[in-house]
Formats: structure tokens, C-alpha cells, sequence
């Protein structure tokens, strides 16, 4: 930990003139015991277009990776110590918490990891706040939440901060391949009247400069995200939203099968990353 | 200097009137290997204001992908497309409003978007909204602002 202070400091001395650029070698630890992977190889489905996935936090100022080197510097563990109420609160007609049946938090460590997921039960792709809601509807009998809102947006907060460290491990065969191959199909869609793909600008683009944004590859592996821009923390679909907007579409709306199977697919080019959410963006 | 510039608007905006019926549709563009060698106005391009475009953000935005060192004042120059630097010399003009038109007629699969086309997209937008599109599509730039565009790309010359 010590040490990544030391060398962070070095290299903003180095190039403090250009403080804005990104520290694209930089290594993560949190708390300086929470080893996070933010570069590895490539997952072997996508071998073909790239040679190794980044995270999101290497693309980020050197402030804003920082922010999310120590749990009291980061703005989204605000948003994990909401989602602890919301976990030990009774709710629903059953008067049950998430805690009653799940126990300590640190119980669903891995769970994340996995997500989105199929789900037998249900025949269908769950992501992280469709499992939730699944409980809070049948097994509380209480009222789903809706997608990306303040509540759902913390537990899924929480219930990544406790897999942190742990790779992303997406299945994207068997039930749920056809989704993957669904969200694929939208991943290299050129949209809108601006013609632009995912891909255009996180496979090809990575490392550039679009006007003023330094382009990541649009990992999810951080997420939810804390946005230093409008100083709260953001769901994945939400973000998707906002990408696709600004090619000039017609978007798809958060929750829709779209996006969940662009979150499937999206998950799965980050598979071997670490999990890292709630993490710090710009 | 204002008033040579004032003087140039009044005659421009003269101009346009008698032009209009000239004006080609984006549906009427007539390329040849990527270059369009029609004027789509008649009316000749404003460097100056082809310059304006090409900064900004609610118009051309050029610079969000291209860096240009004529343009050096205006903030955070992408590193999308080449930069632009010299694009005089290295295009003729019509090849320059053929690029313009629709890019990916010169680049097969550009990311560089059309901006003189009004068909076939997929999921189109009211603008940035994120909303459904309705009603009659315009051209991310008109016609007169290709053509002052061109007449900006044809002064960058090494
Ligand atoms: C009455 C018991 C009960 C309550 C209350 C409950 N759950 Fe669950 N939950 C379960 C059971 C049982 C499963 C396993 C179901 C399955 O795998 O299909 C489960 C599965 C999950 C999963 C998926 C785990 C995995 O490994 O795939 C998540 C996430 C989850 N619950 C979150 C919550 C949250 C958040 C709350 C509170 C808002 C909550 N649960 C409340 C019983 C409960
Ligand atoms: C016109 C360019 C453009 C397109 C097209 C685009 N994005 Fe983005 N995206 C950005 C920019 C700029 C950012 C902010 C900087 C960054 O992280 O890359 C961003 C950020 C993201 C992030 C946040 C990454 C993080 O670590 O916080 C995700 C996820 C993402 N995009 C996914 C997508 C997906 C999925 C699509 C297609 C549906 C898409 N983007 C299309 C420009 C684009
Ligand atoms: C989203 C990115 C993007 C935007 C916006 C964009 N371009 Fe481009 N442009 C490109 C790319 C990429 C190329 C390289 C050609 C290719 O391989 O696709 C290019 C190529 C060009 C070329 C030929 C390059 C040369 O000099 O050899 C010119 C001229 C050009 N663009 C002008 C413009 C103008 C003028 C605008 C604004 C009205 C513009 N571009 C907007 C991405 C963009």
C-alpha cells in the first residue's frame, strides 16, 4: 500500500503537467490487502479481438484511482453502509430481512462473481437485481425494486463490495448462451444517427481521447460505479443507457432484455478481472 | 474586418435564397469512388464558418475525434481519426465533401459518421435525448455547412 502511494506520487511528479492523463500500468490493492486484477488476458471467446482486458480504473486520473485505493476515500462505500441497513430491515408480508435467510453479508461473497447468471427456477437470465427482486417478491413478499433505483443499486453495491478481489466468472454456455449471443449481437450494432457500436469505442478506441474522455473498455467489473460527474452511484444498465444515448438512438430502457443480455455479454468479455465494485469513475 | 465580414453574410445569406432550389438532397448525392463533385448548394463555402462547425460540440465536433493545430485554442482534440493537419494537400475538394457526406463511401466501415445522410439507421434517436426519432430526419450538418466545412479542410495545407 505504502508503496503504491510512493510510486503514484513519483509518477504524478514525473508528469504533473499532464495530471489529467491516466496511469494506464498502475496496480490496484484496496485497503492495502485487497489485491484487485485490473489487467489480465483476454478470456479465450474473445481472443480474436483483443489480447488482454483492462479495467475501467486504469484509465482514470490519477486522483480519481486514489479515490478508490482506501474504502474511507470512496464515496460508494456510502452507498454499501446504506445496503447494510437495507439488509438487516424487515420488509415485505413475511416479515423478513435479506439477513434472516442470508445471514452476514460476507456470506454472499462470489455471489456477484457469477452474475448474471442462469436461473433454473425461473428459465431465464437473472443479473444481480433481478435475484434480489426475486427474493423480495417471493420470499418476502414485498414490492420488486425498480430497476437501478437508490435501494437496488446499494444492495447490489454491497453484495459486490464482499466479492472484491474475486475474478469475474461469467458462464456463457449451456441455458444461457442464446442471451449471450443476444448481447453480442447489440455489442458490435452500430447505432443511432452517429453509427456507433460498443465496440467502435471500447474495442477499437481504447486509450484514445474522444474529445475530453480518455476511452476505457467499457469493463463492468467495477460497477456499481461512483461517478465523480453526478456524485452517486450508477448501475450498469443505467450506464449502458447513457453510451447508447449519446450515439444519437433510441435506447433501450434499464431492466429490458437487451440489456440484460448486453450485461451478460459485457461481464463476460471481462471474465478474469476482478471484481471491483463499488469503484470510482469520473 | 467586421465590415467586410458583415458585407460577406449579407451576400451569403442573399445568395442562399436564389440557391435553395439547387440544394441537393441526401438522398440525391452522386459519388464517384467516395468523392461528390457537385456542390451540394452552389453556393461557395465560408472557411470561417466551416472552422466554427468543425469546433463545435452541437455541430460538426470534428475535433472530438481529429486534432487540427490551425484549431489549437478550442480545449480537447481527439485521437480517433488522423489528424487533420494538411488535409488541403492530401484531398481534393471533392473528394473532401464526399468524406463529409458519408465517410464510409471512401473508408469501408468508418467510424467517422455520415454527416449527409438521412437513411438507414438502426434505432435512430431525437437527437440526444435517447428518445424515438419522429417525423422528417435532418442531416447532422445542411447542406451550406458541408460546403463551408470543405472550403475550412481545403485552407489546411502544409
Ligand atoms: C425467506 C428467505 C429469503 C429472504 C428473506 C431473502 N432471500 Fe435471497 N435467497 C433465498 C433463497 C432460498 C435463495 C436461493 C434461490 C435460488 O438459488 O434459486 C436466494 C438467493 C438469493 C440470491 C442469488 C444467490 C446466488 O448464489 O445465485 C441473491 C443475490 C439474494 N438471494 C439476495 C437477497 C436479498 C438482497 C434479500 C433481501 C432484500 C434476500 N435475498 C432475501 C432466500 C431468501
Ligand atoms: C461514442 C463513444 C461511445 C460508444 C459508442 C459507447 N461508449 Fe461506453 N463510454 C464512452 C465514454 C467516453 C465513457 C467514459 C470513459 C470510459 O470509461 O471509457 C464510456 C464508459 C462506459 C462504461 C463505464 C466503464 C467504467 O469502468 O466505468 C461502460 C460499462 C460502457 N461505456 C459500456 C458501453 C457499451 C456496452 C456500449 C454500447 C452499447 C458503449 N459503451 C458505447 C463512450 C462510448
Ligand atoms: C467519431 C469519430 C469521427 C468524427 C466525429 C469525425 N471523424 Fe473524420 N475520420 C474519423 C476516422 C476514424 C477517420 C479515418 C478514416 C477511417 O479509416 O475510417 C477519419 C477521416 C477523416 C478525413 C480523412 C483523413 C485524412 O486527412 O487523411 C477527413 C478529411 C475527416 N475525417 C474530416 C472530418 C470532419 C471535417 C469531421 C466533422 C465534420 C469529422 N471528420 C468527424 C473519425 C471521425
Amino acid at each position: 500500500m505504502k508503496k503504491g502511494i510512493a510510486a503514484l506520487v513519483a509518477a504524478s511528479t514525473i508528469f504533473g503537467a499532464a495530471a489529467a492523463t491516466a496511469d494506464e500500468s498502475a496496480e490496484l490493492t484496496i485497503n492495502g490487502e485487497i489485491d484487485i486484477v485490473t489487467k489480465t488476458a483476454a478470456p479465450a471467446h474473445l481472443s480474436d479481438a483483443l489480447d488482454e482486458v483492462l479495467s475501467g480504473w486504469r484509465f482514470r486520473s490519477d486522483q480519481t484511482q486514489e479515490m478508490q485505493m482506501d474504502d474511507f476515500d470512496n464515496p460508494g462505500m456510502l452507498g454499501v453502509e446504506a445496503g447494510i441497513e437495507v439488509w438487516n430491515t424487515v420488509d415485505g408480508s413475511k416479515g423478513k430481512s435479506c439477513a434472516d435467510c442470508h445471514g452476514e453479508p460476507e456470506e454472499m461473497a462470489g455471489v456477484k462473481a457469477v452474475y448474471p447468471k442462469w436461473n433454473d427456477q425461473a428459465e431465464q437470465v437473472f443479473t444481480l437485481q433481478m435475484a434480489t427482486n426475486n427474493c423480495r417478491e417471493n420470499a418476502m413478499g414485498a414490492e420488486p425494486w425498480k430497476y437501478d433505483a437508490s435501494d437496488a443499486i446499494n444492495i447490489e453495491a454491497l453484495l459486490s463490495s464482499v466479492s472484491r478481489g474475486m475474478p469475474v466468472n461469467v458462464a456463457i454456455d449451456g441455458p444461457a448462451e442464446a442471451m449471450w449471443e443476444q448481447g453480442k449481437e447489440l455489442y458490435y450494432t452500430r447505432t443511432g444517427q452517429l453509427e456507433m457500436s460498443c465496440a467502435n469505442c471500447h474495442e477499437d478506441n481504447y486509450g484514445n481521447m474522444i474529445r475530453a474522455d480518455h476511452l476505457s473498455q467499457g469493463q463492468i467489473n467495477g460497477f456499481p460505479t461512483y461517478r465523480l460527474k453526478n456524485t452517486k452511484l450508477n448501475g450498469v444498465h443505467s450506464r449502458f443507457k447513457g453510451c447508447v444515448r449519446d450515439t444519437r438512438a433510441h435506447t433501450y430502457s434499464p431492466g429490458s432484455e437487451e440489456f440484460i443480455a448486453l450485461e451478460l455479454y459485457v461481464a463476460s468479455r471481462g471474465n478474469g478481472l476482478s471484481v471491483e465494485g463499488p469503484s470510482v469513475r469520473n | 474586418m467586421k465590415r467586410t465580414t458583415i458585407a460577406l453574410c449579407t451576400l451569403l445569406s442573399a445568395g442562399l435564397g436564389a440557391a435553395q432550389a439547387e440544394t441537393v438532397a441526401p438522398t440525391a448525392i452522386a459519388f464517384e469512388e467516395g468523392a461528390v463533385a457537385q456542390s451540394l448548394t452552389g453556393v461557395a463555402g465560408n472557411a470561417e464558418e466551416g472552422a466554427k462547425v468543425v469546433s463545435a460540440k452541437s455541430q460538426g465536433n470534428c475535433v472530438a475525434c481529429h486534432e487540427i493545430t490551425d484549431l489549437a485554442d478550442v480545449p480537447f482534440h481527439g485521437e480517433v481519426g488522423p489528424m487533420l493537419d494538411g488535409a488541403g494537400d492530401r484531398w481534393s475538394e471533392a473528394e473532401l465533401r464526399g468524406i463529409l457526406v458519408d465517410a464510409k463511401m471512401t473508408f469501408d466501415e468508418s467510424m467517422m459518421p455520415s454527416f449527409y445522410k438521412t437513411e438507414g439507421f438502426i434505432r435512430l434517436g431525437k437527437a440526444y435525448t435517447g428518445k424515438a426519432h419522429e417525423g422528417d430526419v435532418e442531416p447532422l450538418l445542411s447542406a451550406q455547412q458541408i460546403e463551408d466545412v470543405v472550403a475550412y479542410l481545403m485552407t489546411l495545407k502544409d
